[in-house]
């Protein structure tokens, strides 16, 4: 008798469980203690990989046979609106990069002048956090070169890059792509800014005329159609505050997975 | 034996409390890491081999579509040979019988509309999880002595004949009593070894492998499987190396005796039956 209902009770358990496990995970997930949970994950993941590189070791580079004939674009292919193909048509002329916010001396550069700087070509990786891979040859500024000379203040914490594409129409200009990483990699001597790819100009496709490339983070984090660089000291004033476009809708600042 | 001589079953104790909790948190995390990783694998249901991999490139497997007189048909491709997977793979049915085109079912994937994002998180968090309730099971393990008495077979199991034996035995689907059950037959204990020494650290070091800070501070794993593509797909392999696994692991549960097999995993007790007398 007592097997019998211990039994029935293993049952029943097994069976609100597994219902549980299978309908309940979607609720699950957006209740409070559990998307803290989720992000206590991401926290704990970063913390660790920032351990692991504390010495910033270089990603691998390939060789130059290794490069993908046909690399896929990520994100945009072209942004819409006017402004943008004015610049494309000009090839760019009348293009500016401006490097703001907390900056002892906030600069604007053409084209021109990024390209007069000193350079850093680099055959890598790029992973798509969809799961898949290209390789591509990069040249461009190295991002802490720029952020030297327009001198970052003490309070300065993370850079953020503002784009030129509109992902979402929104009269108050919040739909457009931005993304944002923190000093550890801004200053990693990988991350540069691209405004050649396989020795040729930056195709409109992945980001003409400037984008990131900040090697240790999936696809997302590599913002192109860049435009303006800020340095900020928090993220929460910008966007709607989780420090960029795939951020603000549910996806990890955190990249490097 | 009782006075009378007959053969009484006798209850010992089967599991450890440590094996028992580190297995149901096992069963728990492989579950959703199962079901995010596949809605992951959603949102790119091609596999690859080497360091590349996207669309237009060869593909070893893949998962999609098509359209088929209005009708869509859900497609596997294995090595350029082609599957109608339709209604579980590539085309499957929601709740309203409207067909869904995606790689894996919603009934499989966690969330269930596969969004990336969520199943990112998810999938990142549990291998945490699951990487942790790892360790504390392999240092129980190796420091009490149960991988070494419970799972390393006896001299004696290793013998071609008794190997030979426990085969036939399984193959007529006869189960162990008495002094034989008091231990793991030697075939679970090469497929426990198996999984825990084997296909679960092959788990964590391909899917270590697909995330880029990992491979800047250790570029070995990239030796060690190929490249970003290689290690993707042999995560994906191992995955269902592992569901094969639970599943025979499961039938062998239910063929041997659910109800005593699911009592000592869940209070540690197990009852040993007699031997059959002659």
């Amino acid at each position: 008798m007592k097997r019998l209902s211990r039994r029935k009770l293993l049952t029943a358990g097994a069976a609100t469980a597994g219902s549980a496990l299978l309908t309940g995970c979607d609720d699950v997930a957006s209740a409070p203690p559990f998307r803290a949970a989720l992000d206590l994950g991401e926290m704990l993941s970063m913390r660790l990989q920032r351990l692991l590189l504390a010495r910033q070791p270089l990603v691998r580079e390939y060789a130059a046979e290794l490069i993908s004939p046909d690399f896929p674009p990520n994100g945009t292919e072209m942004p819409a609106g006017f402004a943008y193909f004015e610049l494309m048509i000009s090839q760019f002329a009348r293009w500016r990069l401006t490097v703001d916010g907390l900056v002892d001396n906030p600069l604007s550069l053409s084209l021109d002048e990024l390209k007069a700087m000193p350079a850093r070509t680099q055959v890598t990786q790029h992973n798509c956090d969809e799961g898949w891979t290209a390789i591509g040859q990069w040249t461009g500024v190295p991002l802490a070169q720029l952020l030297r000379q327009a001198g970052l203040k003490q309070e300065a914490r993370y850079i953020v890059f503002h784009c030129l594409d509109e992902m979402v129409r929104a009269p108050d200009r919040s739909g457009f792509y931005y993304e944002s990483i923190d000093l550890f990699d801004a200053f990693h001597a990988q991350t540069i800014l691209a405004y050649e790819m396989n020795g040729n100009a930056l195709p409109v496709r992945h980001g003409a005329p400037l984008r990131l490339r900040v090697e240790r983070h999936v696809g997302y984090k590599h913002a192109k159609f860049i435009t303006r660089i800020e340095a900020v000291e928090r993220l929460d004033r910008i966007g709607r505050g989780k420090g960029g476009f795939w951020e603000d809708r549910g996806y990890q600042w955190y990249g490097g997975i | 034996m009782d006075e009378q001589g007959a053969p009484q079953p006798e209850i010992i104790r089967r599991h450890s409390l440590a094996v028992r909790l580190t297995h149901w948190i096992n069963v728990l995390c492989l579950a959703l890491l199962l079901m995010s990783g596949l809605a992951i694998f959603n949102a790119h249901p091609l596999l690859y081999w080497g360091h590349t991999g996207h669309r237009g490139m060869p593909f070893l497997l893949g998962i999609g579509s098509k359209t088929d007189n209005g009708r869509a048909v859900g497609i596997t491709r294995i090595a350029d040979v082609d599957f109608d997977t339709t209604g579980v793979l590539g085309v499957s049915y929601d709740a309203d019988g409207r067909a869904l085109r995606r790689a894996f079912p919603p009934w499989l994937t966690l969330p269930s509309n596969a969004g990336l994002a969520l199943a990112r998180d998810w999938h990142f968090l549990l291998a945490w999880l699951f990487v942790l309730n790892g360790a504390v099971y392999l240092g129980f393990g190796l420091l009490s002595g149960h991988v070494r008495r419970n799972l390393l077979p006896g001299v004696d199991q290793l013998r071609v004949r008794h190997i030979a034996g426990v085969i036939w035995n399984h193959m007529r689907l006869r189960f162990p009593r008495g002094e034989a059950d008091r231990r793991y037959n030697v075939l679970q204990k090469f497929a426990y070894l198996l999984v825990v020494f084997g296909l679960l650290p092959v788990m964590v070091l391909s899917g270590l492998t697909m995330s880029p800070a990992v491979t800047a501070a250790a570029p070995i794993l990239f030796d060690l499987f190929g490249g970003r593509q290689s290690a993707r797909t042999i995560h994906f392999v191992t995955a269902n190396l592992l569901v094969l696994f639970v599943l025979v692991h499961i039938l062998q549960v239910l063929l041997a005796g659910a109800f005593n097999r699911m009592r000592a995993m869940i209070t540690g007790r197990y009852v040993i039956r007699p031997e059959r007398t002659p």
